[in-house]
């Protein structure tokens, strides 16, 4: 059985290779302290995603009244906001590859996933990192209440889920136009974010929240808005509890997201929802009614719940049982051959792209675009498929062919990538490959690397 | 008997396997499944809105519902007219080779979640029956003696869980390059010994690169495939079908896919059109890529639930729960919209919201493979619709 130190790397990192927190303890600690690498390696503000925005709406208006050469420059435009998608895609590879805290990452796409937000299109995905970096990364080691308010105050995800477009019938819009209720990110706040499918909610639930929910709204200067005049009036009843009364305010909004925040259901959903991301497809259930209590008595104060997690003998028991993500896959390999993160920082939008984000794409997870707001699956049985598979092994052969001289002998580099991890079955075979290049690839493709 | 004469013709197959696809070659492909009839199920993922694919213009509550969307379509009937994105398959209406089932639905009620939707329409369950480990089509395959790892293709790269289970299924997505040395084949085999889940992936794709490499005609089909699978606009439902008409002329029985983007809470008129679009898309491409197979196929398409009939605040609608499915090909009885019509008046609406299913789509799809396979009732009742009163017969097949 590996030792405590390759556990952590593995399941609760982006694995051996390069340094990394060693223990529970540092699992912990390394939450603590400076976002280093958010400022090591940024991303674009929202401020510079909307006023590339609005430059593109622009073009777009000049295009279709038939200004010349408008239409080049739309493209231009349409290029600089899919290189911001594309650069923060870099920009994560390269925190990863060199953090020495990566626990960190696997909690900052671990959130992201679970409030998934996609790009309605190739513009608007050009805020996707943006959302990630400051609706999300801020608070992984904050209060959950904290970055459940941040997302559905974040325009990404506004529009993403249609709450920009939800006018109260009653509110002043309302009434004066021919406009309404849409209810879809009210039902996922309840069904994915929060409560969960099964945590108790009604349609009349869901209905009362999404009157609620009107007013937050996107303006595109200033991002996140509050328009009282989009807002239904009223008193509304969520889950038991009353909101609203005298003029609509922000406050009404958020004291709902708090009290589903810290709901029994939401502590359950998430217990649950940890434990199958970072230990076991599925889990003991000791470990999540663990996670569940930490959750309940700290009211959704993550540092005290991922203490509870790493608490739980389980979250120490043999690697295994899950199948890494392939973000997870390629963020690992970086680490093991020893990529450096500026090296990854400083690719450019299609080399970016041909080497990291196509082949994760054909693995089954292109990058931030899961196909609905529930995100990807856990299920190792769901990334280790025939198609899948191929495509790992015929980008891991194309990586250890590219840096062959840098990973150097492969029996070495089978230590570095999974030291006590690795099976003498493993180890046999690596030393009987053809080539160096061909023994580093076994490393990458072995079930050792691909599982956690 | 039949047992050894499969085992016999598989072992020529693979000796020819370069030949797979030659047109004389097709007695051997027919020994590979028990039955000749094709099926292709698309599962529509996001919740299609059956009321603006199908609409019932005859319902005088339709117009006042949904006072913003367009009216102009492809008039079907006195009472019927089809969403204008899909007038490419107009000419398989009038050839009697489309079909649709209307006000039907799963029996997934009041969740009106997409995720517990669409499981449910994949495992083919009821509420309270307990989630089901396996999809439909995998317990079709089941309850068939003689199916191989090639009767029935899963294609595209995310999961379907409609065909998961314990019956071998194949599994690959268009333009996916594969090509190993035969020592890394040896050592690959080596390392994944202890570990069924990577070996059983990683001897399915050998298989299926080699033989679909061997099996095409040029060179560049994968590449040009990638490049479909990448761009946008019904390029990749185009390479998906164009892939699963390919295996369906082989030896393949039973092909699905998904095609995504049905989830239209605002301004729907844009998403709508295009993804109609993308639909029409492949079931013409099936029928093109198909040839005179298409005679002996049926193209099922399914939601996991209708959506609201009255438009919401953003011209777009919420998720609901009765719909429309849609069938294809030249096996079926077409020409017509089954179902019986609840109406659209408040009082005739579930929860005062929802089109009101009258019909199951477990049943029409079990139908469609009685008449197809000649599966017997019981079977499709106990064994792959546990608990699905198939009712009466709608002459789905001819």
């Amino acid at each position: 059985m590996a030792r405590d130190e390759t556990i952590a790397a593995i399941r609760f990192g982006y694995g051996l290779g390069a340094p990394s927190e060693g223990s529970a303890g540092g699992l912990i600690d390394g939450l603590d302290g400076p976002d280093r690498m958010a400022a090591q390696y940024p991303v674009a503000g929202l401020s510079k995603v909307l006023s590339e925005m609005r430059s593109y709406r622009a073009l777009d208006r000049a295009v279709k009244a038939g200004t010349d050469g408008a239409e080049a420059e739309r493209r231009a435009g349409r290029d600089r906001l899919q290189a911001l998608f594309t650069e923060g895609f870099g920009q994560a590879m390269a925190r990863i590859a060199d953090t020495p805290t990566p626990f960190r990452e696997r909690l900052v796409w671990f959130w992201a996933d679970h409030f998934t937000a996609v790009g309605r299109n190739l513009v608007h995905r050009g805020g996707a990192p943006t959302y990630v970096d400051e609706a999300i990364r801020p608070h992984v080691a904050g209060s959950f209440a904290d970055m459940l308010k941040a997302v559905v105050t974040h325009p990404f995800m506004l529009i993403y889920l249609d709450q920009a477009a939800s006018v109260g019938p009653a509110s002043v819009v309302g009434r004066r136009r021919d406009r309404g209720l849409n209810e879809n990110l009210a039902r996922e706040v309840m069904e994915l974010h929060t409560l969960g499918v099964d945590g108790g909610y009604t349609q009349d639930d869901v209905t009362e929240l999404a009157r609620l929910m009107t007013g937050l709204s996107m303006h595109p200067e200033r991002g996140f808005i509050f328009r009282p005049q989009m807002a239904e009036p009223g008193n509304f009843r969520v889950m038991g509890r009353t909101y609203g009364g005298g003029d609509p305010t922000l406050a009404h909004v958020l004291a709902a997201m708090d009290d589903l925040a810290r709901h029994p259901a939401t502590a359950a959903h998430m217990a649950r929802k940890l434990a199958v991301h970072f230990v076991a497809d599925d889990p003991d259930p000791d470990l999540v009614s663990q996670i569940a209590v930490a959750w309940r008595e700290s009211g959704g104060d993550l540092a005290h719940v991922y203490a509870a997690l790493l608490d739980h003998p389980a979250a120490w028991a043999p690697l295994g049982g899950k199948a890494r993500q392939p973000f997870d896959f390629v963020g690992a390999t970086l680490r093991a051959v020893g990529a450096r993160g500026r090296d990854i920082s400083e690719m450019d939008p299609g080399s970016l792209r041909r080497f990291l984000a196509r082949p994760m794409a054909g693995m089954g997870q292109p990058w931030m675009s899961a196909r609905g707001p529930d995100g990807w699956p856990e299920a190792a049985s769901r990334w280790i498929t025939p198609q899948g598979l191929a495509v790992r092994i015929t980008w891991a052969r194309s990586v250890t062919d590219r840096l062959a001289e840098r990973i150097g002998d492969p029996r070495a580099f089978l230590d570095r990538a999974l030291a006590d991890a690795a099976s003498e079955r493993l180890r046999w075979a690596v030393g009987a490959a053809e080539t160096r290049a061909e023994g580093a690839a076994l490393v990458l493709v072995s079930a050792e690397f691909n599982r956690r | 008997m039949a047992v050894s004469r499969r085992g016999l013709l598989k072992g020529a197959a693979a000796m020819a396997c370069s030949a797979a696809a030659h047109p004389l070659m097709t007695s051997v492909t027919f020994a590979a499944a028990p039955w000749d009839a094709r099926l292709v199920v698309l599962i529509l993922r996001g919740g299609m809105d059956g009321l603006d694919a199908v609409r019932p213009v005859g319902d005088p509550a339709l117009a006042s519902a949904r006072p913003s969307m367009v009216r102009d379509g492809v008039p079907l009937n006195g009472f019927w007219q089809m969403h204008p994105a899909l007038s490419g398959l107009e000419p398989l209406w009038r050839a009697e080779e489309l079909a649709f089932a209307h006000a039907v639905s799963t029996p997934y009620r009041d969740g009106r979640s997409h995720f517990d939707g669409q499981d449910m329409l994949e495992a083919g369950t009821a509420p309270g029956m307990g989630a089901a480990r396996d999809g439909w089509l995998n317990r079709l395959l089941q309850t068939v003696p003689g199916t191989e790892g090639r009767t029935a293709f899963a294609i595209g790269r995310e999961e379907l869980k409609v065909l998961a289970g314990p019956a071998e299924v194949a599994n690959w997505s268009p333009a996916t390059p594969f090509d190993l040395s035969p020592q890394a084949r040896l050592l690959l085999g080596e390392i994944y010994a202890g570990d069924p889940l990577f070996a059983g992936a990683a001897a399915e794709a050998m298989e299926l690169a080699g033989s679909i490499a061997a099996a095409r005609e040029t060179e560049d089909a994968d590449p040009q495939m990638m490049e479909m699978m990448q761009a946008g606009g019904g390029a990749a439902e185009r390479a998906l079908a164009a892939f699963a008409a390919e295996q369906l002329r082989q030896e393949t029985r039973i092909a699905a896919f998904s095609i995504n983007g049905w989830d239209t809470h605002r301004d729907q008129a844009g998403p709508m059109r295009r993804a109609l679009g993308r639909l029409a898309e492949a079931i013409l491409t099936l029928k093109e890529g198909l040839g005179p197979v298409w005679a002996k196929t049926t193209v099922i398409a399914m939601t996991e639930f209708g959506r609201t009939v009255r438009e919401n605040g953003t011209r777009g609608t919420d998720h609901g729960t009765g719909g429309a499915m849609v069938f294809a090909g030249g096996a079926v009885r077409g020409g017509r919209v089954m179902g019986t019509w609840p109406g659209l008046n408040e009082a005739e609406l579930l929860d005062r919201r929802d089109l009101m299913p009258t019909g199951d789509v477990r049943a029409y799809a079990a139908w469609a493979m009685r008449d197809g396979f000649g599966l017997g009732a019981n079977v499709l009742e106990a064994s792959v619709f546990p608990g699905l009163r198939m009712g009466e017969d709608p002459g789905l097949l001819l």
